[in-house]
């Protein structure tokens, strides 16, 4: 950018760009358009993946919908009527259980961090941060370490642990965002009447912060549904049905994922079908986590 | 605090509250200010606990490898678990390329885009169009995976790398059998994936350059380009150099998309057709498999390496989009 060394740098920023707009009116507005066109061209490049990842999905994956394939155990390949009903049993329990720890946990952290000024809080709140950015496949690798190898076998705990992890940060961080724009007016309002801190907590903050909680759980879900990298060497995926979370397990992304790369035409349209189920349960969770958002916004 | 004692009892306690506000009643126990602080700290406590816990974890299980290669665990080019040999020379150089391909591809396009969405497009179109963007980041990576494997790999195979390698004349890195999966397809998905994050940020970025300052040089005679080029971008670069260093920690640690279409060899990629591997997908082929304590041990070192640079690309990113105002609720869960 323009730091000159002049007086002003205001002043210096405004002589460029009217040094600028003093060029060939012709040429210039050429140029922008040109430009701008690019930019258009850009546009529609990031909108074709999206396009196509769906077009794909939804066309493949439609043609494996069936009653059979949800409600079905697994054939193996070559042998038709198989379904993803042990996966979709599966990922209930990993992530429902996931969640069920996560999001207490997150949102009294993430109550902890709103209430709370000074170094500490912000460590705890960049070391979130971070912690999102963190890849998932390494979080797999901690459950495995942590739960696989010291109970000496492959579990659904073990994985939900992972996704847990995974969702954490998310639930913390809009947790955080959501009570701290709960107007202080109401906080003090509860306070001055005499109420304790937990009791304007649940009785107030809480429940004028819900569609904000909402939404962040709701986008910790949509992430953890998704997520394979974590579940591979925790829950490791299963052609049976199980539904003790100390064994191994199926779960969705797991089918899509080691069914997928199978080159049986039968075992690549599961694949697709399953991916297609996924989206949709993604699609929802985000979608309703926007309509949440909105309605938060709203309220304001 | 001179009111403490005198309420002891709870006026909002049961159904005196004024429900109005409430809504719904959430069944908590009431506590005394002080156990419900300790509550919350102990909770925030729990959650650095789990963060320290899980990097000792790792650097101590990959401690074994760190000292019996030392730093010829990281120039060595040779992984070779039949003959105890672990050199991640090969999934460093796989890492960068992938992630240097999506990049290209990735700062541009993303940029273009968010200049479109916050300057050129029709208010109309905005809110759906950058939806529909951030809609891209809320597919699950394995979906991706499937899409490329199945869907682009095959376009790759028969169109790209033909014609990459007949206009550059089919040497060095256009160089090999054209296989469709492999380095180019694996950048190729992360451009893809990476894209939402780098939208959304830089959008948001861009919205908070201040209003003045963008009329002030329309004012002047710019032209649109003139404005978005000489006034707006300056004016964000700090939050833009923070969409790409967040977008980058996106394609750096990606997995499970990668390890579908790469191809897996464990060799250096001689060629961008050629397969390779990067730190996370060998970490996802070969980690059941590891049954000999060294290998397993050297996985968990690749880990340590991706951990590492992954808290440093996300902390700079972190610090650099942090000190750009306000960021709006959906791009903040995409990131």
């Amino acid at each position: 950018m323009t730091t000159l060394p002049a007086p002003d740098p205001n002043l210096a920023r405004r002589e460029e760009i009217q040094r600028l707009a003093a060029g060939s009116e012709n040429r210039r507005k050429i140029y922008s358009g040109v430009a701008m066109s690019i930019c258009g061209v850009f546009l529609a490049v990031a909108l074709v993946p999206l396009v196509s990842v769906l077009a794909y999905t939804v066309q493949r994956g439609i043609r494996a919908w069936s009653a059979a394939f949800f409600a079905h155990l697994p054939t193996p390949a070559g042998i038709p009527g198989g379904g993803i009903w042990n996966a979709i049993v599966g990922s209930l329990i990993i992530d429902g259980l996931a969640a069920a720890v996560a999001v207490p946990f997150g949102i009294v952290a993430g109550l902890y961090l709103a209430e709370s000024e000074g170094r500490v809080a912000g460590v705890i709140r960049f070391a979130a941060d971070v912690l999102s950015g963190v890849p998932s496949i390494i979080i797999g690798i901690f459950a495995y370490i942590a739960l696989v190898r010291g109970l000496g076998h492959f579990s659904a705990a073990a994985g939900s642990f992972a996704i847990g992890v995974l969702m954490l940060p998310i639930i913390i961080r809009a947790s955080e965002t959501a009570i701290r724009s709960v107007p202080s007016t109401l906080t003090e309002a509860g306070l001055s009447l005499g109420a304790r801190r937990s009791t304007v907590a649940r009785r107030v903050i809480l429940p004028t912060a819900l569609p904000g909680l909402i939404t962040g759980v709701l986008l910790a879900v949509a992430r953890g549904v998704g997520e394979t990298a974590p579940l591979l060497f925790t829950a490791i995926g299963s052609q049976y049905f199980a539904s003790n979370p100390t064994q191994p397990m199926a779960a969705l992304p797991l089918v899509v994922f080691q069914d997928g790369i199978q080159a049986y035409p039968d075992l690549q349209m599961t694949a697709w079908g399953t991916a297609l189920f996924l989206i949709a349960v993604v699609l929802v969770l985000s979608v309703g986590s926007r309509l949440f958002a909105a309605r938060l916004g709203r309220v304001r | 605090m001179a009111q403490r004692a005198v309420l002891e009892r709870d006026p909002l306690k049961e159904d005196q509250g004024p429900d109005g506000i409430t809504g719904k009643r959430l069944h908590l126990p009431v506590m005394p200010d002080g156990l419900y602080r300790t509550i919350l700290a102990a909770a925030a406590a729990l959650f650095c606990l789990l963060i320290v816990a899980l990097v000792v974890t790792l650097v101590v299980q990959a401690r074994p490898a760190f000292v019996h290669f030392g730093l010829g665990f990281l120039t060595g080019t040779n992984w070779d678990p039949v003959h105890v040999k672990y050199g991640a020379l090969p999934f460093v150089i796989g890492t960068l390329e992938t992630t240097a391909i999506a990049m290209v591809l990735a700062i541009p396009v993303g940029l273009g885009t968010a200049l479109v969405l916050v300057h050129a497009v029709h208010p109309k179109l905005r809110a759906p169009l950058s939806t529909a963007i951030e809609l891209l980041a809320a597919v699950p990576s394995v979906v991706y995976g499937l899409w490329a494997l199945l869907v682009v790999a095959p376009w790759v195979r028969s169109i790209i790398e033909p014609d990459l390698a007949r206009t550059t004349g089919g040497t060095g890195p256009f160089s090999g059998p054209q296989l469709g999966i492999g380095l180019l397809l694996a950048g190729l998905v992360l451009f893809v994936m990476v894209l939402p994050t780098m939208v959304a940020i830089s959008r948001d970025v861009i919205a908070s350059v201040p209003k003045e300052e963008v009329e002030g040089a329309y004012a002047l005679g710019a032209t649109r380009w003139q404005v978005l080029w000489r006034v707006v971008l300056p004016s964000a670069r700090v939050g833009l150099l923070g969409a790409v260093t967040l977008s980058t920690g996106r394609a750096l640690g990606e997995t499970i998309a990668v390890t579908m279409v790469i191809g897996n060899s464990t060799a250096i990629a001689h060629s961008l057709f050629s397969p390779a591997a990067t730190l996370s997908s060998v970490i996802a082929n070969q980690f059941t498999e590891a049954t000999e304590p060294f290998h397993l041990s050297s996985l968990i070192a690749l880990g340590v390496v991706l951990l590492a640079v992954a808290v440093l690309v996300n902390a700079t990113a972190r610090l650099l989009v942090r000190s750009v105002g306000r960021r709006s609720a959906s791009s903040v869960a995409l990131a």
